[in-house]
């Protein structure tokens, strides 16, 4: 089904659309995935798996909820482990999203249409499995639900405003409510399409009432453009501020490793790193199998590659400024910290580390590896595995060597860690595919947008 | 892993109990299955079989369980209707049936949550210890040392603190049971009295064949009622034994005096101190440990500029009195006696000396060099588990140096008709053997478990035809025995016990017998013509005997009430060592020596039950819930056995099973650990461990040293061979790094740099001069200067200098405090909850490095980093300066730990209140809680509160008064427990209180000061006093 990727001739950038689309068959191709009656066996296979995985984080979120976070390989002193370090990996991935759907619409980057679509979406899922973390991690979540939102009470007992955890309760949640509302908002001219296109009476009526009598007037494009240019504003200063928040968590506290003043940009740049990667772990599965090379084109996807590149120089960058700094400062914990990086009993995790996200990426450097969706993906994939061993780098290692060496102690998660952090996966997937199934993955109208027929002499 | 809370509560009606014996062979079968990290699991299937909790329900059993309510019909329409109207709270326990009423008339004394102290004393193997124990409406939930008594000056020691759980556990004997079967009291009076009475009885025989078997034993009414016990009874006999006893003292005694004395050591007058093998720095096994812990620190504290003692010791075993040493020569076992010899016959008491070795040469002229010097000022310390010989010499050496009657006394023994208890213990099996013993009592031990391994106490004792045990426990011997009797508590009945000096006090009980207990006296007057008189009773007549005047209302009012009886020290005899023909020194056989210890927290095995203790690590090799085989970490090297690694900091790892085999073919398994500071070529076994019916707690921990103890060599054996095996044993460690680093956390210096900069702990020379950010380098609030501190502001000064690490300040705060216990492998995760943890550091060579004590509490600092991270403010700063815990306010992020540069902050990951051994659900264990004290639920962080319901208590009673809290009026639980005095407490606000002064000593510190978080909580750095002219080499610095 799907055409074949051919690389045009040497200079020549791949279009971000492919030739012969009209109208008509944009429409058609995209709205024709939701509409259709047909369901691929694949998509249901991905979704059984997924749904498994699921229900495997159910059961192991109840079993924490049941017996308490003990059953988790966290210690004093290693407080946090893996569920703070799936949260920090998970608002990471959400990264990609609004930057490709704010930032570049600001920029007027045409290219991101045909990929903010899913993004946006991905990274909703994304905060939604973050969001998970947090809570699940607290010795007693039904009270940290109550307690961490600043709800005024007649007691007058507030959230304590100066903890960097109750920071990220208002990051992570207004990042969450700007994000649902620029997708939802990106999504209504694409619902009316669906709605008008629709053969049955129900998914009709469905889709009418998401469309929220969407006409498509002069007046409607005039306050759409104008409200979605607006939210893009917005979140431009989210798409910073999440991470740096996230960040904050570690760089307020005196652990050395985490007492670090450029947390805030070095979270930001791995975050974008890992969230296009994640983009691309989707983008390249989806064109595949949905055929969608026409609309998600070599093009896009050296853009995503090359935007890899840059973000992952910044964290490469940052790495050698983390150990440089260490040294630098001559403080003797922080030369312990760097120290223990280095050889101490979790050191091939930081090598481990540094293989994935900084040497095996440089290959994207290669006009070759851009262009090849697998290798493409390959590299994705160990630049979010190695996303995820920054996180625990970071949380682990610092923690568990601090001040006192009596106090040191050694981690090891158990299987509920695995469970939670793989069923996050697996809820991830599961949404993502219902969301191809049900609506637009692709932004119709502004695909319609790109092809020559709409360019209108002014 | 996570099973640990579900544990089923043990509530089995009245109805439902069957007795404990009717599958006693399969619980004796899975007790025997259930090993090592099984452990838990095995003991909630127990749980459910074994009939322990019965009486438990009720507050006093005797009355209670007589007394069978049938079910009206009223009152069955009565609980139908409240089921019907509480049917809808499924989820709730139905409660009880109680009636709550007010007192008619209130019990004198008593206002209800006000605590009431009583002296009394604990009898701990041959001395007693003087208490005071804390009533919480009459029921003791927290023990103190008595300040009146010369023997205590208000501190314990880890044992007493934790005997307070002994009283409540669960798995205490509860019933009186023959051949298994439930009997009445009145069933076993009468068996005992047919016994006596029967034609051919007791009495008709003279008591030809009466037997009784017991510890140590130092009560004097004990004494005069077995005296007349043997005046009725003239054939009977009256047996010893003790697994950790005096017998080598003894016998040394007897080498150097010609008969049986009790040395009493006067550690304030010596200036130098050698210590051979001598632990008189760790816990009571030393007897006097408490008050001699105190004299020997008084000479370290530097008060008055730069007077301090001197200690050497030559040890086998690391031990915390070699921690503290200034010079430590380590020696196997053996060789402690050639190294005494040569001492003493380079000090001129006699005796020629042997081979030594340059290293030891050095030392012994050094160590003699320095005796001679100080005449009359110094003392030579035998340790109670080296040879006879040892012991010999050493009071001989205090006889040359003319110490007697200044640093050492000689008193009759304070045990009562003092015997060798090896001696004793074979004389009773051979007579078993012999068939000429049929009538045992056995009170108190268990010695089917822990008698000398050669003489077969199992096989002997099963020849007696009529054998009877009074215990605590059913235990191993319970199995032997047709009548078990639960044995009362020491808390539970009256008594009286002579401390290490003579002294006596009398035991007065806090509480009515738990489960129908009866002590010693009550069993003995079972022999007697008056056999159902209580304890009160006996005691009080014994004492009316000696001091039969008009006054003696007045007189025993005033010894119970004080926790002694004035004037009853024992006078100091005047006797001389003379040297006469030492027995030869052992020859020195091929192979591994073996030294058996008394484990440093559940003793010779009689506190295995006992959850505190278990989770109590060992002071050295921080160890819980097991035993461990130590040896050299050199041996352990060769062997290529994984060492103490510092690149893995949590050691709880697999460590591999060793077996020792002794020459006699008997050999044990056991895991090895390699501590720093062990002889080469020697290993030491801890007793105690390895019990097969001790109960939810103890059982399948650690292994039996005591199935290798034959008579010969209770402490020292030679010859033995070690095999290394392919299997592991878990071992739970609470430190696992036990190298400072560059970090120096425990400031230290020598005298002679600690004269020339007082100041040393301040400056490190490598570092900028100013060990301290200034005030202002902050982002926090200045409460200072907000004007917070203006009444109170508490703070606390811990003095490394005296600090022994004996764990008592540990133990003493999980009793005030409610801490939970957590089990062995939350332990081997590193979840330990004891807020007071005691760091130990070894620097240098691993094979005699320095060691280092550190009690760590919270740092309660003014900066406090764990303070403004928490989310939702449950950790919070107090006008006073403390960091409040708010535990209904906490969710459990735990940002505050790891925040925490101290690592004070505990978690409770699980529902650890509710952990087996300290549950919630035994109903006697809820008895033993402090009240003053939440208990906190899973999911919230706990720390130290510098004993925050004490500060309120003093404060609600000075503003009582309008006046202001005095100084010394508020006391925590680590600083009164303390033998030592190492920890001051106090307001520093006050400049006249004495941790203000103290914490204007150079000596002063703060832990990571660099941080700024201006801890409350500061150190007094340690000062080593070394002989200049022992050059560095063998020694300590």
């Amino acid at each position: 089904m799907a055409a074949p990727d051919i690389l045009p001739p040497k200079g020549v950038r791949p279009p971000i659309i492919g030739p012969g689309q009209t109208f008509g068959t944009i429409t058609d191709r995209i709205a024709g995935i939701v509409l259709t009656k047909h369901t691929p066996i694949f998509w249901v296979a991905i979704v059984a798996i997924s749904l498994a995985l699921f229900g495997m984080l159910q059961t192991a979120v109840g079993y924490l909820l049941v017996k308490g976070v003990g059953i988790w390989g966290i210690t004093i002193p290693i407080g946090w482990g893996f569920a703070i370090v799936n949260f920090v990996w998970w608002i990471g991935i959400g990264h990609a999203g609004t930057l490709i759907s704010a930032i570049l619409l600001l920029f007027k980057q045409t290219w991101r249409t045909s990929i903010n679509r899913f993004a946006e979406a991905m990274t909703i899922f994304a905060v939604m499995q973050a969001g998970l973390f947090p809570l699940i991690h607290t010795g007693r979540p039904w009270l940290a639900a109550y307690w961490l939102f600043p709800i005024p009470l007649t007691m007058g007992v507030w959230p304590q405003f100066r903890s960097p955890l109750i920071w990220d309760v208002f990051a992570v949640s207004t990042y969450f409510t700007a994000s649902f509302l620029f997708w939802g908002i990106g999504l209504i001219p694409d619902f009316a399409t669906l709605r008008d296109s629709a053969k049955t009476l129900v998914v009709r009526r469905i889709y009418g009432m998401l469309a929220m009598g969407w006409r498509g007037s002069a007046k409607h494009w005039n306050r759409y453009e104008t409200a979605y240019m607006l939210l893009a504003g917005l979140c431009t200063p989210l798409v910073l501020s999440v991470h740096s928040v996230v960040s904050l968590d570690f760089a307020v506290s005196v652990v050395p490793g985490w007492h670090t003043t450029f947390f805030p940009p070095y979270f930001v740049a791995g975050a974008i790193y890992s969230g296009f990667a994640m983009v691309l772990m989707l983008a390249i599965p989806f064109r595949y199998l949905y055929g969608m090379q026409d609309f998600i084109t070599l093009r896009h996807l050296q853009n995503c590659g090359k935007l890899m590149l840059a973000t992952g120089q910044i964290v490469a960058y940052s790495y050698a400024m983390e150990m440089f700094i260490g040294w630098y400062s001559h403080d003797k914990y922080e030369l312990a910290m760097v120290n223990n990086r280095l050889h101490g009993p979790y050191s091939h995790y930081y090598y481990m580390l540094i293989l994935c996200n900084i040497l095996i990426p440089q290959s994207l450097w290669l006009n070759k590896v851009r262009s090849t969706p697998w290798m493409l993906f390959l590299v994705a994939v160990v630049v979010n595995t190695g996303m995820w061993l920054e996180r625990f780098v970071i949380v682990v290692m610092s923690l568990q060597r601090d001040f006192i060496p009596s106090s040191w102690g050694m981690y090891w998660f158990t299987k509920w860690d695995m469970m939670i952090f793989i069923g996050t996966m697996g809820f991830f997937t599961l949404l993502f595919f219902i969301f191809i199934r049900l609506m637009p993955a692709i932004s119709i109208f502004e695909m319609r947008n790109l092809i020559p027929q709409a360019k209108v002499k002014e | 892993m996570s099973n640990n809370s579900d544990i089923k509560p043990n509530l089995i009606s009245a109805s439902e109990i069957k007795p404990a014996s009717m599958d006693l062979e399969a619980v004796r079968k899975k007790l025997a299955d259930a090993k090592g990290p099984k452990y838990w699991r095995t003991l909630e299937e127990l749980a459910d079989q074994e009939a322990f909790g019965e009486l438990l329900q009720r507050e006093f059993p005797r009355q209670a369980s007589e007394w069978v309510d049938p079910v009206s019909r009223r009152s069955f329409l009565k609980l139908a209707g409240a089921s019907m109207a509480l049917a809808g709270l499924a989820g709730c326990t139905r409660q009880p049936l109680e009636q709550i009423l007010p007192y008619v008339r209130q019990p004198e004394e008593l206002i209800p949550g006000k605590p009431i102290f009583y002296a009394t004393a604990m009898p701990f193997h041959g001395h007693a210890l003087p208490l005071l124990v804390e009533t919480h409406e009459f029921r003791p939930t927290k023990i103190e040392g008595n300040p009146l008594h010369a023997a205590s000056l208000g501190a314990t020691d880890l044992f007493a603190q934790a005997s307070i759980l002994n009283l409540y556990d669960p798995d205490r004997s509860t019933t009186l049971t023959n051949m298994g079967e439930l009997r009445s009291w009145g069933d076993f009076a009468m068996a005992v009295n047919s016994r006596i009475n029967d034609k051919d009885g007791l009495k008709a025989t003279q008591g030809a064949g009466l037997r009784f078997l017991t510890g140590a034993m130092t009560s004097p009414t004990f004494g005069w009622q077995m005296k007349a016990v043997q005046q009725a009874f003239p054939q009977s006999k009256w047996h010893r034994w003790d697994p950790v006893n005096r017998d080598n003292m003894r016998a040394g005694s007897k080498l150097a005096f010609g008969g049986y004395y009790d040395p009493v050591y006067k550690f304030e007058n010596a200036a130098v101190v050698v210590s051979l093998d001598a632990d008189f720095l760790s816990g009571e096994w030393f007897p006097g440990f408490v008050r001699y812990s105190r004299d020997f620190m008084r000479g370290r504290k530097l008060e008055n500029g730069a007077q301090m003692n001197r200690l050497y010791v030559a040890e086998s075993s690391p031990s915390t009195t070699g921690a503290k040493a200034d010079h430590r020569l380590v020696l196997r076992p053996s060789e402690v006696e050639t190294v005494a010899r040569a001492l003493a016959a380079k000090v001129g008491a006699g005796g020629a000396a042997g081979n030594l070795n340059a290293d030891q040469q050095k030392f012994v002229d050094a160590v003699a060099a320095d005796l001679t010097e100080h005449k009359g000022k110094c003392l030579v310390v035998p340790g109670e588990f080296q040879s006879p010989a040892v012991y010999a010499l050493a009071q001989a050496m205090n006889g040359a140096l003319g110490n007697v009657g200044q640093t050492v006394t000689y008193i009759d023994p304070i045990e009562l008709d003092a015997v060798e208890h090896g001696q004793s213990i074979k004389e009773l099996i051979a007579d078993m053997n012999a068939g000429k013993v049929d009538t045992l009592v056995i009170i108190g031990g268990n010695p089917v478990y822990n008698a000398p391994v050669d003489l077969d106490f199992a096989a002997a004792v099963q020849k007696a035809k009529l054998r009877i045990q009074f215990s605590n426990y059913k235990n191993e011997t319970t199995d032997y025995m047709h009548w078990h009797v639960p044995e009362a508590h020491y808390l539970e009945a009256w008594s009286d016990a002579r401390s290490y000096d003579g002294t006596v006090s009398v035991i007065q009980p806090m509480i009515m017998p738990l489960y129908d207990g009866r002590n010693c006296h009550e069993a003995l007057a079972m022999f007697t013509d008056q056999p159902g008189t209580g304890s009160h009773d006996l005691v009080q007549t014994y004492w009316k005997s000696q001091h039969p005047t008009a006054d003696f209302e007045s007189f025993w009012r005033t010894s119970v009430h004080d926790g002694f009886v004035a004037n009853t020290a024992s006078p100091a005899r005047q006797v001389s060592a003379k040297l006469g023909a030492l027995p030869a020194p052992a020859a020195s056989a091929d192979g591994i020596e073996v030294a058996f210890r008394p484990d440093p927290t559940i003793y010779d095995g009689s506190f295995i039950n006992n959850a505190w203790l278990q989770e109590t690590p060992k002071p050295l090799s921080r160890n819980t819930w097991d035993n461990v085989a130590m040896i050299s970490p050199k041996m352990a090297a060769d062997w290529k056995l994984n060492q103490l690694k510092d690149d893995n900091d949590h050691q709880s790892d697999a460590q591999r099973i060793i077996e020792i085999v002794f020459p006699d073919g008997r050999k044990v398994e056991a895991p090895y650990w390699p501590q720093p500071g062990h002889p080469d070529n020697a290993v030491t076994l801890f007793v105690g461990y390895g019990q097969s019916r001790a109960g939810r707690v103890g059982t399948g921990t650690g292994y039996n040293a005591y199935k290798v103890r034959p008579s010969s060599t209770q402490y020292i054996a030679g010859g033995a061979k070690i095999n290394v095996t392919n299997r592991y044993w878990d071992i739970a460690v609470t430190q696992g790094h036990f190298s400072m680093d560059d970090r120096e956390p425990v400031k230290v210096a020598t005298l002679e740099e600690f004269v020339k900069n007082p100041r040393f702990a301040h400056e490190n020379p490598e570092e900028e001069p100013k060990d301290t950010p200034q005030r202002e380098e902050t982002l926090y609030p200045d409460y200072r200067e907000k004007g917070w501190y203006a009444k109170y502001a508490w703070g606390m000064s811990i003095d490394l200098n005296s600090c022994v690490g004996c764990q008592a300040c540990a133990v003493a705060c999980q009793a005030e405090n409610n801490i939970s216990v957590v089990g062995k492998e939350q332990v081997q995760r590193g979840r330990e909850m004891q807020w007071i943890r005691i760091d130990s550091y070894y620097e240098g060579d691993p094979a005699n490095p320095s060691v280092y004590f550190q009690p760590v509490p919270c740092m309660q600092c003014e900066d406090a980093p764990c303070e403004p991270v928490c989310p939702v403010g449950a950790t919070t700063h107090s006008t006073e300066g403390l960091n409040d815990m708010v535990y209904n306010r906490c969710v459990g992020t735990r940002y505050c730990s790891n925040n925490c540069p101290y690592k004070v902050r505990r978690f409770n990951f699980f529902l650890f209140s509710n952990m087996p051994g300290t549950d919630w659900d035994t109903p006697s264990l809820k008895l033993g809680r402090n009240p003053d004290v939440t208990v906190r639920s899973r999911g919230v962080m706990e720390k130290c509160t510098y004993c925050v319901q004490r500060i309120t208590q003093a404060r609600i009673a000075s503003e009582k008064e309008d006046r202001d809290i005095r100084e010394g009026e508020i006391k925590t639980a680590c600083q009164q427990v303390c033998p030592t005095g190492a920890i001051t407490f106090g307001d520093i606000n006050n400049k006249n209180s004495a941790v203000a002064k103290l914490k204007s000593s150079p000596r002063k510190y703060d832990l990571l000061a660099e941080l700024n978080t201006r801890p409350r909580t500061t150190y007094m750095a340690a000062v080593r006093n070394p002989n200049p002219k022992l050059a560095s080499g063998t020694e300590n610095t």
